[in-house]
């Protein structure tokens, strides 16, 4: 709550800021979902948000778009406070990437239309400019030939690389992508990161809500781990993925890295973590 | 009882069979033919209702049917977006419209603008304009509840992308939603445009001048004029060829969508 006392000073966070996020919660009715998150992304990093479903991870992702309506608390997203009620967010939006799990391409419209329409009918670019800044994307994730494709025409990696595409088109400040790879077939999986890394080694400021284990590590900057609707612990992939302080994060860390073997293991510790009692 | 299952299931449908070979050939028997041919296939007459049937009846039945199809969408889509409105004043505007014309026969319409109108308040409206509210306003109340279904069929997922670009309310609306919206619907209002179809010959309570006849009006006509049946069943020919067509488009649009998913 501590956004009400200090709303008089608002937008004048540090600029090297991308996302700042402060007390924020988030209740869908009595099911409290996010309970109190703290954290930032620095312009350029890449942070990967990792935990079990129902963690309030895929949330969070949400509220920095507002695509959720956060609860309590506040977020600011390169320096424009976006749960300020007085501000625009399609303004704010249209510099947020967001990649969403099932895709959700426009299926009426082909692969260049899916990347164009948005540049044209918010960003108000004329059609040649448009379709020259749409072809470059399609081909910077390597499907240059799909141009007039249908989205029902395309696999499920193609159609993920299409909407990486699509959100660069609108040349923005960062990327959000919510559990990009998990709708896809194991086989697919790579084109996928391929593009992430790429995008990352070009110094997009990215948050990233995965389940790949290996791409946060090899990738990312930071790692946070949620579980219950507060952030258990972050820090370099190293710290988080590599040694873990937290009890619930080995749990999590040993299923996610070795089904196998953790269901095992779940037997052992159920008493103790009592980790499942979000769900 | 000796017969096996399908021994029984074989003797049932030879019994059905025989029942519906005996019915035919006793029809046969009994029908006078020559009055039946003379009733329905007077060639004669047909001629006689050729080419005027075409140019002016099938003519005019498209032409009330589109204008009432094109109103009552233009209408649908509107009172739809009211029904999915949150502002709760519209709601309501467009659940009573839609509650109160799909629950009133389109005649009583056709008597209110038609005659109620022009005595009401002393003006009388074109024919055309009649014929286009009082079929368009009753279609729309259909047409808008499909629309509504339409547009909430489509995949939240939908507007959450078109909105995470930038897009507002009402440009996703536009550009992404009802555009996949109106796919989704177009069988079902196909189904309307035949029901249309239909409904237009009610303008016959409006008193037409030859030239505004459509397919039922002139067929009645023809009727009283060569105290026939042929007219009849070619004006009911002559709306096969307009909906038949129709229900052909609906099949190959749901084939192309089904593709297009």
């Amino acid at each position: 709550m501590s956004g009400v006392t200090t709303d008089q000073a608002a937008p004048e966070t540090t600029d090297a800021k991308a996302i700042d996020v402060q007390g924020l919660r988030k209740a869908f009715g009595e099911l409290e979902v996010l309970r109190g998150i703290d954290f930032s992304v620095a312009r350029g990093e890449v942070v990967c948000v990792i935990g079990p479903s129902g963690s309030g991870k895929s949330t969070l992702l949400r509220c920095v778009n507002l695509l959720e309506e956060p609860s309590a608390g506040r977020v600011t997203v390169a320096g424009t406070e976006v749960t300020d009620p007085d501000v625009d967010i399609d303004r704010v939006r249209r510099r947020i990437g967001m990649v969403f799990q099932a895709f959700n391409l426009f299926p009426h419209l082909t692969a260049l239309e899916n990347l164009t329409i948005a540049q044209r009918r918010v960003l108000r670019r004329d059609r040649d400019e448009a379709e020259r800044i749409a072809r470059a994307n399609l081909e910077r994730v390597g499907l240059s030939d799909k141009a007039s494709a249908y989205p029902a025409q395309l696999s499920g990696g193609q159609q993920q690389r299409v909407a990486i595409a699509r959100a660069l088109s609108m040349d923005p400040e960062l990327m959000l992508f919510d559990e990009p790879t998990s709708a896809l077939d194991p086989e697919l999986v790579g084109d996928v990161l391929a593009v992430m890394r790429a995008l990352a080694q070009e110094g997009m400021t990215m948050l990233v809500v995965t389940h790949e284990m290996s791409f946060a590590r090899e990738v990312a900057d930071r790692v946070v781990f949620m579980d219950g609707g507060v952030i258990v612990e972050e820090g370099t992939p190293e710290q988080v993925v590599g040694a873990p302080r937290h009890e619930r994060t080995r749990t999590f860390l040993a299923r996610v890295l070795d089904p196998a073997a953790a269901e095992v293991g779940e037997v052992a510790d159920t008493g103790a973590a009592g980790k499942r009692a979000d769900r | 009882m000796s017969l096996s299952k399908r021994q029984r299931a074989r003797a049932i449908r030879g019994v059905q069979y025989g029942v519906l070979v005996l019915a035919v050939v006793v029809f046969a028997l009994i029908a006078d033919w020559h009055q039946l041919r003379m009733a329905f296939f007077d060639i004669e007459v047909a001629k006689a209702l050729f080419p005027d049937i075409i140019t002016t009846a099938l003519v005019n039945t498209v032409l009330y049917t589109l204008l009432g199809f094109g109103f009552g969408l233009a209408l649908g889509l509107v009172l739809a977006l009211m029904r999915l409105s949150s502002v709760p004043p519209y709601r309501w505007i467009a659940v009573t419209y839609i509650e109160f014309f799909r629950g009133i026969p389109c005649l009583l319409v056709f008597i209110a603008l038609g005659f109620g109108v022009p005595l009401a308040f002393e003006v009388a409206l074109d024919m055309n304009i009649t014929v286009m509210l009082s079929l368009g306003l009753v279609g729309a109340a259909y047409m808008a509840e499909t629309i509504r279904a339409g547009i909430q069929a489509v995949p939240k997922g939908q507007t959450e992308a078109a909105r995470s670009l930038g897009m507002s309310h009402g440009r996703a609306m536009i550009s992404i939603v009802i555009p996949q919206a109106f796919r989704i619907v177009l069988p079902p209002l196909t189904n309307e445009l035949i029901l249309l179809t239909k409904d237009s010959s009610l303008v016959y309570l409006l008193g037409l001048s030859l030239t505004q006849f459509e397919l039922a009006n002139f067929g009645r006509d023809a009727l009283n004029e060569h105290k026939s049946l042929t007219p009849i069943l070619i004006a009911g020919l002559l709306y096969l060829v307009i909906t038949l067509p129709l229900g052909q488009l609906v099949r190959r649009l749901e084939a192309r969508t089904a593709k297009a998913r």
